[in-house]
């Protein structure tokens, strides 16, 4: 096989790992006013994701690095095409992040609610986005002989576009509210399910008018139909597991498709990395995006070596965190400075 | 305003921003790490206390760092594309790398740290914060070896089919000499960072929590220990890397001095007055020889200045696209300001912790001792800024020397519409972020080190009881 080839796998499969995994702790962000009734509640939300979604984040990351080093034509004409989608991508997990990070950090209600909204915000809008960008990835945008996109914001939102991003949108709601129900206990964790299943169906009604939409665009090739496929079963089965109380089931079930899925946009893009409206000539293909033939073999001897080693330790920490959490797991949050200790009505109050 | 003057901005704002956070988060894994494997082995309760204190506060300073980089690794195709394409064969290799070897070692290990107190046994915990040092030490490495690739491109080709550059020895761009002495001096310097850190949190808390004052000198005399020594590494490093700067990019060792004529013997000045460009400066203070000196090692050897320099390379670069510029100077105030303020705040950074040092041996510290260490962070945070603004501006007009100037770098397809709400959203985001962040430090830094409370003992995967609370939750 091209090592090209080889590239273009690789970065499918970053993305495969991306979606898979970021998409649960999107989901679970986009949950937070509609699963949670109370603070409490909220806190074992996040903390169902709290020591992961950083590692999941990095798949990203490693996206764009290998995407720059493999194919730099490829990751100079996205990145600058889709500018202020990325722009709104990046302050999305600037703020989301940070939500995380310091919304615990001070024992005030007003201060939480800005976090949260920062959350929901952070996790709503690249859920979307991203997947308004690779449907138009899929679909093609216009590219002139330089390689540089001639679009605007708006030709992205296009009805194929606008669709892929809720097809996102409602597989990540989904697959968050799937990881809830595997990770929580208690009132919480019936409720996940419930709405896992509700959800489920409206995803999968428009993943599969996407996914179809898509194979029409591709002629119904042979492979692209198997993986969509493949997507679409594991969806129903994973809302049935769901459906059945079988929580593991189930979040296997909305892994696999958007694994799937993924895979599938993958395969109908190949050998094209970002084909071009303008002119097919235009087209950025695996061969005239690519890095040299020395740099991909670079590339692929630290690939092969560091990334069985990276699975191995992000597999060892979903174990140690594998229990579940409930309420009574939350701990009291550290009381203000200045504050005097509650007193037991005060306690009674807040609780 | 062009897009080229916006993305500039941008980038400088960024790397700045980036870089205020970078070297504390660098050097204060190696300290809380220090800490705890302190507490593991002595099982003094002073250790864990102070793992604990500024393992928080690495907390909220590390949560900036990691999102401003972010931005770091997006906005070289968004805003210099045409760069992203000439060098994205060899560029792009240190980047992917550091994802696949750095992020994913800082992201996990830290997670594991943060939420694993009552999930991993003591000696494994803290091993989990020496892994994220281990990941911030392969993130430097590989973004300093891009950086030192575009002072100094080496292992490379140039394809004129292509037209671009193309990389042939991946090991000599991982071991360029200017990386080879920019890696120590940056990790070095953030050491020192997170010492000063350390000590100026120490001092304030050693005159506030007059209680708890043997706590707090402890961490005074470790960040000392940690910034005096850092610190003379730091100076040596420095001085190599002059020459090697003076050896690869003269005209940078110029600038920094406003030398515009070539002297042998030339001297130094300290201080001058006039002009800002010292084209016309009254020098204070001199140094005879000095520069001679710093630029290669003899006192009496001659360096080359700013006018022959500009002629040889507008003879050498002028005809070609890629590398034709108007002028080959930097912008000569900044680079002879901030090449003195770098120097100057970190020697005197490695002063005052030598001071510190001094001062601190019996139990009692004197309250104005404790007082200065609160400048010391300070102290090193612009000179760390005023460092990088040297090594960057001081090599314009080129984003990678002699072979690509930062104005044919741009992206050609960004209208300055969405170059300027870029710039101005993340300016602002970014203004906000500091008042919030300085807050919760302030905040965390008040409340100073919690009592110490005995950590449970546990297996791997932590112990069976669903009932209890987590150690550490959000």
């Amino acid at each position: 096989m091209e090592l090209t080839t080889v590239w273009f796998i690789l970065i499918a499969v970053l993305w495969i790992g991306y979606f898979t995994l970021e998409g649960f702790d999107f989901g679970v962000g986009m949950l937070l006013p509609f699963l949670a009734k109370n603070e409490k509640e909220r806190r074992v939300m996040y903390n169902t994701i709290g020591p992961v979604w950083d590692g999941n984040e990095v798949w990203v990351l490693v996206a764009g690095g290998a995407t720059f080093a493999a194919f730099p034509e490829w990751y100079a004409t996205l990145f600058s095409g889709f500018y202020l989608p990325l722009l709104l991508i990046l302050v999305a997990l600037i703020v989301r992040n940070l939500a995380f990070d310091y919304r615990g950090k001070r024992d005030s209600a007003s201060w939480r609610a800005r976090w949260d909204a920062a959350a929901i915000f952070g996790s709503y809008l690249p859920a979307v986005l991203w997947g308004v960008a690779f449907a138009n990835i899929v679909a093609g945008v216009p590219i002139n002989a330089d390689k540089e996109y001639t679009g605007n914001l708006f030709t992205l939102l296009n009805p194929f576009g606008l669709l892929g991003g809720l097809v996102t949108m409602t597989l990540f709601l989904t697959h968050g509210a799937m990881f809830i129900a595997l990770k929580t206990e208690g009132d919480i964790r019936h409720r996940a399910r419930a709405l896992a299943v509700k959800l489920g169906l409206v995803a999968a009604v428009l993943a599969v008018v996407f996914l179809l939409w898509t194979l029409v665009k591709a002629d119904f090739e042979a492979m692209a139909v198997v993986f969509f496929a493949l997507a679409a079963v594991s969806l129903l089965a994973g809302i049935f597991a769901a459906w059945k109380g079988r929580e593991g089931w189930a979040f296997i079930g909305t892994f696999v498709t958007i694994a799937a899925a993924v895979a599938g946009l993958f395969w109908v893009l190949f050998p094209n990395v970002m084909p071009s409206t303008t002119d097919a000539a235009f087209s950025l293909t695996t061969t005239n995006a690519a890095a040299t033939a020395y740099t991909l073999k670079v590339m692929t001897i630290v690939a092969l070596i560091f990334t069985p080693i990276v699975l191995i330790y992000q597999g060892w920490t979903y174990w140690i965190f594998k229990n579940r959490i409930g309420t009574h797991n939350i701990p009291d949050p550290l009381p203000e400075p200045g504050d005097s200790a509650p007193t037991a009505k005060e306690k009674a109050h807040s609780a | 305003m062009d897009v080229l003057d916006i993305a500039r901005w941008q980038f400088g704002i960024t790397t700045v921003y980036h870089f205020l956070f970078v070297p504390i988060t660098i050097g204060l894994t190696a300290i809380v790490a220090s800490f705890e494997t302190a507490w593991v082995r002595t099982n003094r309760p002073e250790y864990l206390r102070l793992t604990k204190f500024f393992g928080r506060l690495f907390l909220i300073n590390f949560a900036i760092g990691l999102v401003t980089g972010i931005v770091q690794e997006f906005q070289f195709g968004m805003n210099w594309s045409d760069y992203s394409r000439f060098v994205g064969d060899i560029f792009g290799a240190p980047l992917a790398v550091e994802g696949l070897l750095a992020f994913f070692l800082e992201s996990t290990f830290l997670g594991l740290w943060i939420f694993g107190w009552d999930k991993l046994p003591r000696g494994l915990h803290a091993a989990t914060m020496w892994l994220t040092h281990l990941g911030t030490l392969f993130s430097a490495w590989f973004i300093l070896a891009a950086n030192s690739w575009m002072q100094h491109p080496v292992g490379y080709k140039f394809n004129p089919e292509s037209g671009r550059a193309e990389l042939v020895d991946f090991w000599a761009v991982m071991f360029n000499k200017v990386q080879l002495v920019t890696f120590p001096h940056v990790v070095l310097s953030a050491y020192m960072t997170a010492g000063a850190f350390v000590i100026g949190i120490a001092g304030y808390l050693y005159v506030k929590k007059t209680d708890d004052r043997a706590l707090y000198r402890i961490a005074i005399r470790w960040g000392a220990w940690a910034m005096f020594i850092a610190g003379i590494g730091v100076a040596i490093s420095g001085d190599v890397q002059g020459k090697i700067m003076t050896d690869v990019q003269p005209m940078k060792m110029a600038a920094a001095e406003g030398l515009y004529e070539t002297e042998s013997h030339a001297p130094f000045s300290v201080l001058s007055v006039g002009k800002l460009d010292g084209s016309q400066a009254t020098t204070i203070i001199k140094v005879p020889g000095l520069l001679s000196f710093l630029a290669t090692g003899n006192f009496n050897d001659e360096v080359r200045g700013i006018n022959p320099l500009q002629e040889e390379y507008a003879a050498t670069y002028g005809d070609n696209k890629l590398t034709a510029a108007d002028s080959y100077k930097p912008v000569i105030p900044v680079t002879y300001w901030s090449f003195r303020f770098m120097i100057g705040l970190g020697l005197l950074g490695a002063l005052g912790a030598f001071v510190i040092l001094l001062l601190t041996r019996g139990s009692a510290v004197k309250k104005w001792v404790a007082t200065l260490g609160i400048l010391m962070p300070l102290m090193l945070v612009a000179a760390n800024s005023w460092g990088w603004m040297f090594t960057e501006m001081g090599r314009q007009p080129w984003a990678v020397f002699g072979l690509m100037s930062t104005a044919s770098g741009v992206s050609p397809g960004v209208s300055v519409p969405e170059a300027l709400i870029s710039v101005v959203i993340l300016t602002l985001l970014y203004a906000v972020l500091a008042v919030v962040e300085v807050g919760l430090l302030i905040k965390y830094i008040k409340r100073g080190a919690e009592p110490f409370e005995e950590p449970p003992s546990v297996p791997v995967g932590g112990s069976n009881d669903d009932n209890a609370k987590l150690a550490f939750a959000y």
